[in-house]
């Protein structure tokens, strides 16, 4: 059954990719993420939306473990989140993340950027590394700058790169940390546009963002998060269209 | 459209000489203002004063290499106190016949440094050249072998202790600074407060007690008839005393290191080991390439402190000649020219330490 980047259904598929349980996190006293339930197919697009402080990134940083969780269970890949750090090495390897800042290593070329996470955390060898690092980089459309340096690029060049990095480890869930919003609106639309690729091939994603654009084309779910907990979540016609918490209906007149 | 006007011819002029050229420059920097130019007119007095006899004393009056005796007759400085005990301020107490040895050994030395320096060179091969190389030195230095005669280790002395002392420290050191700024940074509490104690007391000391102890007290807690090496326990001392701060500087180019970088390399999946030796370290090391070298020019020049321990160190052995009362007396001239030999190490050091920084880009 094919699949368009709007709203169709997913092909219920076997298993989550990734499962929230009853999840809290506290920073000291701080309840910063409330009894979070969250289970995401294989494929599946969610966008993730809300005010400053409402816990988003702090969610997906839970995901792949640069945050920790104090309470519930968090699942991916068949693999639990615990203090192991075997299990966090393997989960960190099948989840791929893009950051605000893009954090691209400035001492190395951008080829030596991609190829890194292949050569060294799944034993790649380096033609072979080398070789799928060009490919990615042709599909974010920066192949001629591989061997320059990330200070050499602009914001939107670096977010597209930093993209490719994550894609080069093969992941099977990526990870958006308001990946546009330290960009300027021209370089904003260049990278959603690979985003919109990406989405399109399938890959399942958990994209914490303000661009409703983007969660209205391609989103398969919109998650409204407000105080650390998640409010709403619908798919992108049923939500933006019909709201039906108040403190979504707010914040959706607020940003469109 | 209206008819093109002729453009009028203008004068080219040459700007005013006080403004260009020699003058320019003195008029922009030593005259700009009145109190510049009272202070300029007050240095150059002083120079005026200062430099005649200074230069007569020092190039026109002196000797460069007559016996004691010529010194004396004359006013200007005698600058033979070097060449004319060369010999042992540069080689100390080894045996008069086998000063080639040492002097062998410390071109070697100095041939595998300026080699290493050029980044080109920095491949698996240069690990196998100092081994080889060091093998050599030890060999030329102790002897044994090849009907050399042995010189123990306490009659090593001069330049090529100094050497030895700073260099080896500095190498050591270094690697061994970046592990305790590790340690002091991890979340283990027994690595952590290892790390700190050690840093802390032995930034407590001054070098000179490291040293004291090293000779004096270590030996006492060795059982009945072991002897660990004089030369070997200062250069443990030095290794020890410099690695400390260094751990601190490393500490601190650590600590500049954006949060993204780690959080980069996490989410890729590297484990510590790799974070660390791929992307942290490069990058923070080069950020405290300055106050690094700092330490180690400090090192250097702290071997001088192994007189303490009964060591000949070029400085040491220049002390000695000057204590000889044909030559006391002309120690200005001694020190002058030992001066001038830390100077040039030093200045060599630095540098190279600000080309390895334009070719690593430390500026962004």
């Amino acid at each position: 059954m094919n699949e368009t980047a709007s709203q169709s259904a997913i092909t219920p598929d076997a298993g989550f990719i990734i499962e929230v349980n009853s999840m809290h996190k506290w920073y000291g006293d701080f309840h910063v993420l409330s009894d979070i339930n969250l289970k995401v197919q294989l494929k599946e697009r969610i966008v993730i939306c809300g005010p400053s402080g409402s816990g988003k990134s702090t969610l997906i940083r839970c995901i792949n473990r640069l945050e920790e969780h104090q309470r519930g269970q968090i699942i991916v890949n068949g693999t639990e989140l615990t203090n192991d750090i075997k299990n966090i090495e393997k989960v960190r390897t099948e989840v791929g993340m893009v950051f605000q800042h893009f954090n691209l290593f400035p001492h190395l070329t951008i080829l030596d950027n991609l190829t890194l996470g292949p050569i060294w955390v799944r034993k790649t060898p380096k033609k072979e590394a080398e070789e799928t690092a060009m490919m990615y980089l042709e599909k974010v459309h920066i192949a001629e700058q591989a061997l320059k340096f990330p200070g050499q690029l602009s914001g939107g060049q670096q977010q597209r790169v930093a993209i490719a990095r994550s894609l080069c480890m093969k992941p099977k869930v990526m990870l958006f940390d308001e990946p546009t919003s330290a960009l300027d609106p021209e370089m904003i639309k260049e990278v959603l546009d690979v985003m919109i690729d990406l989405a399109e091939e399938g890959m399942t994603m958990l994209v914490v963002t303000h661009e409703m654009g983007f969660a209205k084309s391609v989103a398969d779910r919109v998650m409204f998060m407000d105080a650390g907990q998640i409010v709403e979540q619908n798919n992108p016609h049923n939500f933006f269209d019909n709201p039906q918490n108040e403190r979504t209906k707010l914040f959706l007149s607020q940003i469109l | 459209m209206s008819a093109p006007t002729t453009t009028p011819t203008r004068e080219y002029l040459k700007p005013p000489v006080t403004e260009v050229g020699v003058i320019g420059w003195l008029h922009a920097n030593l005259f700009n203002s009145w109190f510049n130019s009272i202070l300029t007119i007050a240095v150059l007095a002083v120079l005026w004063k200062l430099m005649p006899p200074f230069f007569s004393w020092a190039f026109v009056d002196s000797v460069w290499n007559s016996p004691a005796e010529a010194c004396r007759d004359i006013d200007g400085a005698c600058w033979s106190v070097i060449p004319q005990n060369i010999s042992f301020i540069v080689f100390g107490f080894f045996p008069d016949g086998q000063q080639w040895r040492p002097g062998i050994a410390m071109l070697l030395l100095l041939g595998l440094v300026i080699y290493s320096k050029d980044t080109k060179h920095m491949k698996k091969s240069l690990f196998v050249y100092w081994t080889i190389g060091l093998v050599i030195m030890g060999t030329l230095m102790y002897g044994g072998v090849f009907g050399m005669p042995v010189v123990e280790t306490d009659q090593w002395s001069g330049l090529p202790l100094t050497f030895m002392l700073a260099l080896f420290g500095m190498v050591a050191a270094y690697p061994l600074g970046v592990l305790l700024a590790l340690g002091r940074r991890s979340r283990m509490p027994a690595i952590k407060t290892l790390c700190v104690v050690y840093i802390e007391m032995i930034r407590g000391v001054p070098l000179i007690s490291l040293l004291f102890m090293s000779s004096v007290m270590f030996p006492l807690f060795l059982p009945e008839g072991v002897t660990i090496d004089k030369v070997l326990r200062a250069q443990a001392a030095i290794i020890l005393f410099t690695a400390a701060y260094i751990a601190e500087v490393v500490r601190g180019g650590l600590q500049a290191m954006p949060r993204g970088q780690f959080e980069a390399a996490d989410s890729l999946g590297l484990n510590y080991n790799q974070t660390m030796r791929l992307i942290i370290l490069p990058q923070a090391l080069k950020i405290v390439i300055p106050p690094s070298l700092g330490i180690l020019l400090s090192a250097f020049k702290d071997t001088s402190l192994v007189v303490i321990i009964a060591l000949y160190d070029v400085l040491k052995t220049t002390k000695v000649t000057l204590s000889n009362p044909k030559w006391t007396g002309y120690s200005t001239e001694a020190y002058i020219v030992l001066a001038i030999f830390y100077f040039i190490c030093c200045f060599a050091m630095s540098n190279y330490s600000r080309k390895l920084e334009k070719a690593l880009h430390t500026g962004r």
